[in-house]
């Protein structure tokens, strides 16, 4: 059940509720419409508008709804408290109210988006939304009452302290002005105001403190004043419904000094008055402030006066106090503790639900002997003939310890696990089995019955050899000269089809060369001659025939040439483009010579200043810098 | 101590060599080199690989059914050590060895039967299909007899030469002590001349 309501949403007003809706209608839906839009686009353009503003106001109702208590669920105390502050009436109208304007939107959108599935013009649809969202408007403003009222309430909601009825729990009641906020200031960390005038605590207070590691709540409750409850206000109503409502011990606070304004004689009334509503409680009575007056001091009538508050239940003890000195206050509150717990324990040792709960889960069987015959338990007869080992006794067991002490003791000896092994024969103990032979696993072919298959193995062996399956039939004979002859022919042909093959592969391999036309590719006479050669032909004819065309054509010597051995030039002639750079444009042997002594005179000067020539020797720089500075694009690795 | 197969091409896994890759359902598996691994992890399957058991099993290559390869199996009984059982069996295992070889070798013959036939028919078509090419052969087979007889013949020549030269020097034997170095340029001389006369004959 909720204790709290921190997080009820925050409830806006009617017309911030209109723009939150309609600016979210606004952004969340399409704005424009296009001409020659078809008319079942711009029907379902509207009908979503009316559609989404509708539950808007929808899911905002809800929340709203969701968020508030129901009144009728709430703990009575609760409810009561409710009613007090709130006007019950009031509130339930508020969210029906509330509720109400959901259903009517809810109805205003269905009409409206039946009538937009027949609208017939662009104008038409937005003349029935305009209506549709003018009609919803009205709804909602009509709700700005309701809304500012349970915006106060949520707010009052809030702050109320988390009051759990159920938890341990002191109440602390009494006339105003007693000091009860005081005590509840002690004992526990509680920031509540503290006064010397009446009705300075005008609601409850909760402050909470350990006890036996057990977590209290303590309550301070407003005053109350000696009236009939129909005449109490809200203030005096909120303490008389929690001692009503909240399983606790109550602290009733006297103020024997009278400081506070009222008689002993009215306190006491007070408490009789209110005395029906301690049923089922344990209440404890608290003398206060006895650093100004002391129970012992008042005079024997008043003393029988706070005696007969006691009389007639023995379960209501009268303690005394002093939250000005901080005196008796801890035991006063440990009292108070104590009484609740065993109360506590006492209601629930009183409801038979829960002692029965656990009663159901246990059983315990008792078997019942079926007949009169004794069945013990067995002892094999070599475990009863077993005496007991003694470590002095010279005839005790031999136990394994003591074998391994003969052996050499621990860490030398070994236990022999073989002989352990449970084989047909004691011999074979100590036997080593071959575990591989051959690259073959012995486990694998050891098998009971292998004699028997092996046997089985041999006679279909003797079967196949019977049979003829091992001789060999060969009839084809390969020493044949015949059959010689041709296999060498056949591999010479295979060899030479490979060679050919593997020659037309290189010849028309690109291999990064460009074809040549048929046409532009010659054979010399030799290829022609070899090739025919290879083939078997004859070619002394065409080379006879080759040699008279040469020798046709060879120019021969006449007469004169060797009358006047007139050979030419035996140099050879130089070509065009190669001049002679040393005797052009010099005519004779004179002009010759004085080149070369113009030109040794103009190196004379240049030699003695010994300045640097084309002739001399350079080495340039190795890291030229403007090829090795700055960035490099995207372009060659040598250029910037 | 065991010898297991690999798991991939079916060969012996010896103690020590090898590795064992265990999956994550406790499945394990043995390798018998790295090759088989990865080919494992590559998710390879050993009967479309030419090199495995498995292919060679099922293509045929192999004997795969045989009453000789009943006999190794992993049973499931346990069976107690008895020395006359392992005794039979140790025996029982070299024969079965023998038959298994035995039964492959006549297995391998019958698998070759018939293949000389079937190559010296396809020779023979091949020899028949191409007469242009064995006229080469033939004109290759004649040059190289020229080429041996020539060969034949010049060697007769030089030893009747060389007959000729030894009378010679025999004559010249009590002359030897005269000096050696002409003796040398004479066989220099001699050395050029049959380099000569073999180019002409070329």
């Amino acid at each position: 059940m909720q204790l709290t309501w921190k997080d009820i949403p925050t409830v806006p007003e009617s017309n911030d509720l209109l723009d939150i809706v309609l600016n979210r209608t606004q952004r969340k839906t399409p704005t424009v419409i296009r001409a020659g839009f078809k008319i079942t686009r711009i029907r379902a353009f509207y009908m979503r508008k009316v559609k989404f503003t509708a539950e808007g106001f929808e899911e905002k109702f809800q929340d709203l709804i969701g968020g508030f208590p129901n009144i009728n669920d709430v703990h009575p105390f609760h409810r009561d408290l409710m009613d007090t502050l709130y006007e019950k009436n009031h509130y339930k109208v508020s969210l029906a109210a509330v509720s109400r304007a959901k259903t009517l939107i809810e109805q205003v959108s269905r009409d409206y988006v039946r009538l937009l599935k027949f609208g017939q013009s662009l104008f038409q649809c937005k003349q029935l939304k305009r209506a549709a969202l003018g009609r919803m408007a009205t709804i909602v403003k009509k709700l700005k009452d309701p809304l500012a009222y349970l915006e106060q309430v949520r707010q009052h909601l809030g702050r109320l302290p988390s009051i759990d009825p159920n938890t341990r729990t002191l109440l602390i009641c009494g006339y105003p002005n007693v000091g009860k906020s005081s005590f509840l200031k002690c004992i526990t960390k509680a920031d509540v105001e503290v006064q010397p005038y009446a009705f300075t605590t005008k609601s409850l207070y909760v402050g909470h403190f350990d006890y036996k590691y057990l977590r209290f709540q303590a309550i301070d409750t407003p005053g109350i004043l000696d009236r009939p409850t129909e005449e109490m206000n809200n203030i005096e109503m909120q303490s008389i419904y929690a001692i009503a409502h909240l399983r606790s011990t109550v602290l009733y606070f006297m103020d024997i000094s009278e400081q506070c304004g009222f008689s002993i004689e009215d306190q006491v009334k007070l408490f009789h008055s209110i005395k029906p509503l301690f049923a089922n409680k344990s209440v404890l009575i608290v003398i206060n402030k006895t650093d100004i007056l002391k129970p012992e001091d008042l005079s024997q009538e008043r003393q029988d006066l706070i005696q007969e508050m006691i009389q007639g239940n023995s379960s209501i003890e009268i303690m005394t106090t002093s939250c000005h000195e901080e005196d008796n206050v801890m035991t006063v509150r440990n009292k108070a503790c104590e009484k609740l717990l065993a109360s506590r324990i006492e209601q629930k040792l009183k409801g038979t639900a829960r002692v029965n709960n656990v009663l159901n889960k246990i059983h315990v069987s008792r078997p019942t002997p079926r007949d009169d015959i004794k069945r013990e338990a067995y002892i094999p007869n070599a475990a009863k003939a077993l005496t007991k080992y003694d470590v002095n006794d010279p005839n005790r067991r031999k136990l394994a310890r003591d074998i391994e002490e003969e052996n050499g003791g621990a860490g030398v000896y070994n236990v022999n696990l073989k002989d352990a092994y449970l084989l047909e024969d004691e011999d074979w103990k100590q036997d080593k089995m071959p575990e591989i032979l051959d690259g073959r696993n012995v486990y694998d072919f050891l098998d009971p019955d292998i004699a028997a298959k092996l046997q089985a193995l041999e006679e279909e062996e003797e079967k196949l050899e019977a049979e003829g399956f091992y001789d060999s039939d060969e009839d084809f004979d390969s020493e044949n000269e015949e059959v010689q002859e041709i296999q060498e022919k056949a591999k010479w042909i295979r060899d030479k089809q490979q060679m050919m093959i593997n020659s037309a592969r290189n010849r028309k391999a690109l291999k990064n060369g460009g074809t040549m036309p048929r046409s532009k590719l010659t054979k010399s006479f030799n290829e022609l001659e070899e090739h025919l050669d290879s083939l078997g032909h004859d070619t002394s004819t065409l080379v006879n025939k080759k040699n008279a065309k040469l020798s046709a054509n060879r120019y021969k010597e006449s007469g004169a040439d060797v009358v006047y051995n007139e050979t030419g030039p035996s140099y050879k002639k130089q070509p065009a483009y190669k001049t002679d750079r040393l005797n052009d444009g010099v005519s004779d042997g004179s002009l010759r010579s004085k080149t070369d002594r113009l030109a040794k005179l103009q190196r004379r000067e240049r030699n003695r200043e010994a300045r640097q020539g084309e002739g001399d020797r350079h080495a340039t720089a190795s890291l030229p810098k403007h090829l090795f500075s700055g960035k490099r694009g995207v372009g060659k690795t040598d250029r910037r | 101590m065991r010898i297991y197969q690999c798991h991939f091409c079916s060969s012996p896994v010896y103690p020590g060599h090898g590795m064992m890759f265990v999956r994550n359902d406790a499945k394990e598996f043995r390798f018998c080199r790295s090759k088989c691994h990865k080919a494992f992890k590559q998710r390879r399957n050993p009967r479309k690989l030419k090199w495995t058991k498995a292919f060679r099993k099922a293509a045929g290559k192999e004997l795969a059914v045989d009453s000789t390869l009943t006999f190794s199996a992993r049973r499931n009984v346990p069976v107690r050590y008895n020395r006359d059982l392992v005794q039979t069996t140790l025996k029982a295992m070299a024969r079965v060895e023998e038959i298994r070889a035995k039964r492959e070798r006549a297995f391998y013959k019958n698998r070759m039967k018939g293949n000389k036939e079937r190559q010296y028919d396809l020779d023979k078509k091949l020899v028949e299909n191409n007469p242009e090419l064995l006229r080469i052969r033939e004109v290759e087979i004649a040059k190289k007899l020229a080429k041996e007889e020539a060969r034949a013949n010049r060697i007769e020549q030089d030893d009747e030469e060389e007959e000729e030269v030894s009378e010679d020097e025999e004559m010249d034997i009590e002359s030897e002590e005269e000096s050696e170095e002409e003796e040398v340029r004479q066989r220099v001389l001699l050395k050029n001349k049959r380099q000569q006369r073999s180019k002409r004959v070329l």
